[in-house]
């Protein structure tokens, strides 16, 4: 093939992007030794706060997808009046600034909040509590979810789901068996996405949990507090390369779950 | 028991209104263009749509009555239905396709489902997914998973239609034991009047969402009630102006010559004939038709398609005819795109149709 100019732009800029994304990362551990890694696990302090973000981060997935598929698939599956709008609404904490997402959290649930009085009737507390941590993170990762598993119940074939009607199936068992195996893929992209998105949280926690430890000081907010302290720049690092780890493993893991799409397109009918 | 479908509901562009009773071991098909409505108003039967108005019934079991608000979820109508591209559930195999719609433990399933899956010569593909099958093979599957919860009315949509012409002549013969076989109501629909003739007992012809004729194939061929019909059946249609002439009609073409016909009628009229009952004779001069019984009509040769042993003959009149010959007396004639010949048929076999 005859390289033209483009071809080489175009190599010069897919090298500046791999090399610009990756050189951080790299940094991360050029600067930790295997040894000091194994220290910072050792702290309980780094321990309570991975062992915190871990918690909160599945409880929080946990709520996303069973209270996120369902309402997926209706809004993939049914057109009403005001659907863009709901659309638009779910998509908002996207672009909201964490810190903001915090301040409106406050602002809603927080004991001066306009539901304030009824959370704390219900006998739930949430500032400065791991609850809290729990409410941010849905807040701030379900869209991420829901984008996906939208768009991945919009590409199922409707007829598949006619077919397993029309074979004896209510709508739930078709959801089960026939939509959801369909949408897997993008079910366990949006899994990972909004996991990630979890994981990463420190803004909102921090504004509307706060960073108590052992309570609401999750790994971001740890590695935080470590930065700021006097000399804490190498406890920072060594906190920052397991959830590094700990990050690349899940996007990984889930790949390889949800990485098996058929490959034939059901309606091409090979002949 | 009979199935019987009333609906009246508004489509895209008309309304579907359409009244239809199936009877058990007489398969009834819906033939018309793409977009008449025909599968729209399989979906009513099987509740997958539900129309504004209408009835359905198995017997004495409603499954839908607007009247009474009775609208049945398709679960629980238990129709077995045959999707146009057959609908296989992609992530399962053959046999937990079959086993979908069955009841029991899962070993009773299995059974059941390769049961089914033998009845129709694919025992071997049990473990196969979907997308590895055969446009044929598919098929088998999917009618072995419409009919493994033995449901009380088959419907099928387009069956052949995805099907090769080889994989169609053996999926006819099977669909047409399947028939014989279940003794249900059988409503099938197909663009093709030629599938929905070998497929089902009675036909009923749609345009539009609307009814225009139903009966037997043979009859509807033998007596199209409009143009419309007859054009779908098959038939070359002309357009004239008749006038009668002792027992004959005698009808005048535009485009100069005139032709005989056994049925009455006066004015503008469609004028149907099959191709088949049309031969060619190579005359320079076209012989004034002693027989007045017999139609003569001067032509060109526009095309020429040998299908086997078939040829078609693409004719003009100036008008557009096509004529069904040997392939042998095409040869035997040397016709060729250009050929001066004459279109020959009986007066009985040209079909007349006033214009409304």
């Amino acid at each position: 093939m005859r390289r033209s100019w483009f071809a080489g732009v175009a190599f010069v800029a897919a090298f500046a992007t791999v090399a610009f994304l990756l050189v951080p990362v790299i940094a991360v551990f050029a600067n930790v030794s295997p040894s000091r890694l194994v220290d910072a696990l050792g702290e309980e302090a780094s321990r309570e706060a991975l062992l915190l973000s871990l918690k909160t981060t599945v409880i929080a997935l946990a709520i996303v997808v069973v209270v996120g598929t369902p309402t997926a698939y209706l809004l993939a599956a049914r057109d009403f009046p005001g659907r863009s709008v709901v659309l638009t609404i779910i998509e908002l904490p996207l672009v909201m600034p964490p810190a903001v997402a915090g301040i409106a959290l406050l602002a809603a649930f927080g004991p001066k909040g306009i539901l304030g009085g009824w959370v704390s009737d219900a006998g739930i507390e949430l500032v400065f509590q791991t609850a809290g941590v729990v409410v941010a993170l849905v807040f701030v990762s379900a869209p991420f979810f829901l984008r996906q598993a939208v768009a991945a119940f919009a590409a199922v074939d409707g007829r598949l789901l006619e077919a397993a009607r029309t074979l004896g199936a209510g709508p739930f068992r078709a959801f089960a068996t026939v939509a959801v195996p369909s949408a897997r893929g993008g079910l366990a992209s949006g899994v990972a996405l909004s996991w990630g998105r979890a994981l990463g949280e420190f803004g909102a926690t921090l504004l509307f949990a706060g960073s108590l430890q052992g309570v609401t000081r999750t790994a971001p907010l740890a590695i935080f507090s470590d930065f700021a302290e006097p000399g804490g720049f190498v406890a920072a690092l060594a906190l920052s390369a397991v959830l590094i780890l700990v990050s690349a493993a899940l996007l990984l893991g889930v790949k390889l779950l949800g990485g098996d799409r058929p490959d034939v397109d059901e309606g091409a009918a090979r002949l | 028991m009979s199935l019987a479908a009333r609906t009246r509901t508004p489509l895209r562009e008309f309304d579907l209104d359409l009244d239809l009773r199936a009877d058990p071991g007489i398969p009834l098909a819906l033939v018309g263009r793409s977009g008449s409505g025909k599968t729209s108003m399989l979906r009513a039967i099987a509740g997958l749509l539900s129309p504004e108005e209408g009835r359905v019934g198995l017997g004495d079991w409603v499954w839908l009555d607007t009247e009474r608000g009775i609208d049945l979820a398709p679960e629980r109508r238990g129709c077995g239905f045959l999707f146009q591209d057959y609908a296989l559930f992609p992530r399962m195999s053959a046999w937990r396709n079959v086993a979908y719609g069955m009841g029991g433990p899962r070993r009773e399933r299995r059974t059941a489902a390769m049961t089914m899956l033998e009845r129709f010569g694919v025992a071997g593909l049990a473990e196969a997914r979907p997308a590895t099958l055969s446009g044929g093979e598919r098929q088998r599957v999917a009618l072995a998973r419409a009919l493994a919860a033995r449901p009380p009315v088959l419907l099928l949509d387009e069956p052949l239609s995805a099907l090769d012409s080889t994989t169609r002549r053996e999926a006819i013969g099977e669909l047409r034991a399947v028939f014989a076989e279940t003794a249900t109501p059988v409503v099938l629909v197909t663009h093709s009047f030629e599938e929905a003739a070998v497929l089902a007992g009675e036909l009923v012809v749609i345009d539009a969402g609307r009814e225009v004729q139903r009966g037997s194939a043979a009859a509807i061929s033998a007596a199209p009630a409009s143009a419309f019909v007859a054009d779908f059946a098959g038939a070359v249609v002309l357009r004239g102006e008749a006038s009668g002439e002792g027992d004959l009609t005698r009808v005048r073409l535009p485009g100069g010559g005139e032709v005989w016909s056994a049925d009455p009628a006066r004015g503008p009229v469609s004028l149907s004939v099959f191709p088949w009952e049309i031969s060619i004779e190579t005359a320079v001069e076209p012989l004034p038709s002693e027989d007045s019984r017999l139609n003569r009509l001067p032509c060109e040769v526009t095309s020429l398609t040998t299908i086997g042993s078939r040829a078609r003959v693409g004719l003009a009149a100036p008008e557009p005819l096509v004529a069904e010959i040997t392939a042998a007396s095409a040869a035997r004639l040397d016709l060729r795109a250009g050929s001066r010949v004459v279109a020959v048929w009986k007066a009985t076999a040209t079909r007349l149709i006033a214009d409304a």
